[in-house]
């Protein structure tokens, strides 16, 4: 309760930061989500494909971490989109 | 009959190509820092360079533990690698979260040039890679060197 009266005494300057600082952590979160699930897909056929043939397993491992180096941008992305606004 | 191989219980031994890989990166970033430093200097003087300087090392510092953690739980187990693939992302974000929130107030630091810095060099020096890297059995980490 005692935060709702905070925000509801914020000037109208000081309710635009907060409102922005709110939504970029919300879109940072959000923008988490997408490579999380993207990684968790990637690692797992990886581990597969490893378990089924370890001889492949250098050739797996390589392409998977640069798989999930791109992946991993869009997170960076998201967190600097977060910084620049929400910071 | 045959089983199913079991990702618990297998593990993968031998050299690390993910380790070679993010040496060679880190390696191309020393080589690319002093551009990315010298345009930050252009559009945000000395605040761009020590915040490039801050990004910079962020992201090849970040590249170093992606590799680290998947060469260190693949002699385990492949299951643990997964674990550890998944939350290591959660916790590298975390660290670099961290990082910046550290020295958003500092006098020194640009959030553009730092923000820009962290992009452009992440994804320019994964794109510069790729060239480099060959995904085939003989070779799984890099491509070899033409007089070797």
């Amino acid at each position: 309760m005692e935060a709702l009266a905070a925000l509801a005494a914020l000037t109208g300057d000081e309710a635009k930061a907060a409102s922005a600082a709110g939504s970029a952590g919300f879109a940072y979160g959000l923008a988490a989500i997408g490579p999380g699930i993207g990684i968790g897909y990637l690692v797992g056929k990886s581990v597969e494909a490893m378990a089924r043939q370890p001889e492949a397993a250098g050739m797996v491992r390589t392409t998977m971490f640069l798989g999930i180096a791109f992946t991993e941008a869009l997170a960076l992305i998201g967190f600097v989109v977060f910084i620049l606004i929400g910071l | 009959m045959t089983t199913e191989p079991s990702p618990i219980t297998t593990r993968l031994e031998g050299e690390a190509p993910e380790i070679t890989v993010s040496l060679d990166i880190i390696k191309r970033g020393a080589y690319v820092a002093p551009v990315i430093v010298a345009v930050c200097a252009v559009f945000a003087g000395l605040d761009g360079v020590f915040s490039s300087l801050y990004g910079m090392a962020l992201v090849l510092v970040n590249f170093f533990f992606a590799a680290g953690l998947v060469a260190v739980t693949a002699r385990i187990s492949l299951g643990l690698m997964m674990g550890a693939v998944l939350f290591g992302y959660l916790a590298r974000l975390g660290l670099i979260f961290l990082a910046v929130i550290l020295v958003r107030d500092a006098s020194w630091i640009s959030l553009t040039a730092l923000g820009l810095t962290i992009i452009v060099t992440h994804l320019g020096l994964l794109v510069w890679e790729m060239r480099y890297v060959a995904a085939s059995l003989a070779f799984p980490a890099l491509k070899p060197k033409k007089n070797a």
